[in-house]
């Protein structure tokens, strides 16, 4: 995955990333459309498949809505980076598929603009603005099962249905 | 010991450490007209008909209702369908509906030892009695609707003591601020935060649901409280509870061992470990650290925009005007609230120029509250009083902020954007700063009005 990056700071919140006025639907299409409108309203229309927000301590805090990183992976976002996750949000991007990496270091040299290539089979996140690395580790083997399913409703699909789910 | 271990211990039939995965029973399944509608949808895709306790899956239908668009509508009418389809005995519409974190445990469905999901991150309340209730997002309500079941990593423990009188006006709201300023909005990131201490034990049950409401502004997992005489007495006081108290079922496996500590200049791939960073050693039985605040010496409070953490002396903000004032919420629309904020308004007026606006959060509250004259004493001030709703304090319906308005609010959450325009500020207190807010125009102590 190779991107463009999206940089904000600290405690990026869900009202921030989709204001409460727009949660009216679930329809991923109309919830991107919104995305991040209160925070940085050029993003919306900016944002191409495959860009990179990263952001500092604490992003997706507040409200338990899912429809935060429903819209971010629905502008195409293939990856965010932050300092740390706030715990709901980190939950739901894991059970809908919107890949996270936790990279504190990271999080505060990448600058906005700045090109990012990240192996997600590896785990290591390249700034080819900079040339700087960082490597991730590995997700325990439960989350990692979720997102090789694609999912929770997924792999709790495939588990009710008796299907054989492979483990990492 | 942590209250929040030994509740998932006894899930999970064996003794669980911070960091661990684990897989176990939930009691009950919570969502909304926001929330309930995404997490059908993913409900349906899991190939399960019916879910798997009809009691114990509760709907609500509290946040865009009564209904403010026809968007809105069609998510509600969602969740009443759903309702019907699968026999939910515990779904509440519009009259007997309330905002869900103060109409749960006032209609008696939560309990001591529980372990409670909600897809609404302010299911964190439920701790005060003692349970175990944590926000989850729609997909996580959708697999517990379908098996009963849901994965979680063991947070540790933070302990926050309260030893002391608290002084006139200050109730709940103000000893969480003031714990907030100090810790931070990420000082609990994915921890469990559990209140305790004299000042804790001698406050209300509704104070201590205030207090436990505002644990995920400190990020935290849940918030919780030691059950004690006046939670007996609470619960007592509710005649006909529902039969949803903790399920003894057979434990669940380890899924995963304890996340090893993990050093600030390795970049990983989601989180090791509850805590934000290795910036508080870990002691003793998972506990991450503990603070004590002397009760005395905490003041009424008031959050400046644009975080929850930002809490200073009502008294000490300066002239600041306000164009509106939002008493209720699931944080303060309970009718110990309500109470508050009559005795400051009773014989006063709302400020000219300043909309008051009074949300009792139940029927339960806002029929004691016609009863005991609270109503009239809203209604002779001049200020408007709603129907139980969320509307307003997301952002959503009833008070949506325009252009530079101010507003302060009793509810818990004041980012850019929360109530309404981006360029729009919100102040968060506890009732009875509201409503001196309300009589003055502008932000104080309520002191200056009640001498």
């Amino acid at each position: 995955m190779t991107g463009r990056v999206w940089k904000y700071g600290n405690n990026v919140d869900t009202d921030g990333i989709i204001p409460a006025r727009y949660l009216n639907t679930s329809e991923p299409a109309a919830l991107a459309r919104h995305c991040l409108a209160d925070l940085d309203p050029s993003f919306a229309a900016g944002v191409r498949p495959g860009d990179v927000i990263v952001a500092g301590a604490n992003f997706g805090c507040g409200s338990s809505r899912e429809h935060a990183p429903l819209a971010i992976k629905a502008c195409g976002v293939c990856l965010v980076v932050a300092s740390s996750f706030a715990r709901i949000f980190f939950r739901n991007a894991i059970n809908i598929g919107l890949p996270l990496l936790e990279a504190p270091e990271a999080a505060a040299e990448i600058q906005s603009g700045d090109s990012l290539e990240f192996d997600d089979q590896s785990g290591v996140l390249t700034n080819r603005t900079t040339g700087r690395t960082w490597t991730g580790r590995p997700f325990p083997v439960f989350l990692r099962e979720i997102i090789e399913a694609g999912g929770l409703v997924e792999l709790t699909r495939r588990r009710l249905a008796g299907e054989e789910v492979r483990r990492p | 010991m942590s209250l929040t271990l030994d509740i998932l211990s006894a899930r999970a039939g064996h003794p669980v450490e911070p960091g661990e995965l684990i897989e176990i029973d939930v009691d009950l399944v919570l969502a909304n007209d926001i929330t309930g509608p995404l997490a059908i949808q993913e409900f349906d895709r899991i190939g399960r008909r019916r879910v798997f306790d009809p009691a114990r899956v509760v709907l609500v239908n509290d946040h865009f209702t009564p209904n403010k668009d026809i968007l809105s509508a069609e998510q509600a009418a969602q969740t009443r369908q759903f309702a019907r389809r699968q026999g939910l005995p515990h779904f509440y519409d519009v009259g007997e509906m309330g905002v869900e974190h103060a109409l749960l445990p006032e209609q008696g469905f939560i309990c001591p030892g529980q372990v409670i999901v909600g897809a609404d991150s302010h299911t964190c309340t439920f701790g005060a009695l003692g349970a175990f209730a944590t926000g989850v997002g729609s997909t996580d309500a959708a697999v517990a609707m379908a098996t009963g079941r849901l994965w979680f990593r063991v947070p540790s423990t933070i302990l926050v003591n309260f030893e002391g009188q608290t002084r006139p006006w200050v109730g709940g709201k103000d000893l969480v601020l003031y714990a907030l300023a100090h810790l931070g909005v990420d000082g609990a990131l994915g921890a469990s935060l559990e209140f305790q201490g004299r000042t804790v034990s001698a406050l209300s049950v509704e104070g201590r649901l205030t207090m436990c409401n505002m644990a995920i502004e400190f990020g935290a997992k849940n918030g919780i409280i030691a059950a004690d005489r006046l939670t007996r007495t609470y619960l007592d006081d509710r005649p006909g509870r529902p039969e949803v108290g903790p399920r003894i079922g057979a434990g669940g496996p380890r899924i995963g061992a304890a996340a090893p500590r993990i050093g600030a200049t390795e970049a990983r791939i989601g989180a090791g470990g509850p805590a934000a960073g290795p910036r508080i050693a870990v002691g003793g039985a998972g506990r991450m650290a503990a603070y004590t605040f002397d009760a005395a010496r905490i003041p009424p409070m008031v959050a400046t925009p644009h975080l929850p953490s930002n809490g200073v002396p009502a008294s000490e903000v300066g002239d600041v005007p306000i164009d509106q004032v939002v008493i209720g919420s699931c944080t303060n629309g309970r009718l110990e609230d309500l109470r508050l904020a009559a005795a400051v308004l009773r014989g006063r007026k709302v400020q000219r120029g300043v909309r008051c606006l009074v949300i009792p959060a139940t029927p339960t509250v806002f029929r004691q509250a016609v009863a005991e004259g609270i109503v009239e004493t809203f209604l002779a001030a001049g200020a408007a009083v709603s129907t139980p709703t969320c509307g307003p304090c997301l952002g959503g319906h009833l008070g949506v902020l325009g252009p530079g308005e101010r507003c302060v609010a009793t509810t818990n959450r004041n980012f850019v954007g929360r109530m309404g325009h981006p360029s729009s500020e919100v102040y968060l207190a506890g009732p009875a700063v509201a409503a001196a807010a309300a009589v003055l125009g502008r932000i104080a102590d309520p002191e200056e009005v009640v001498t």
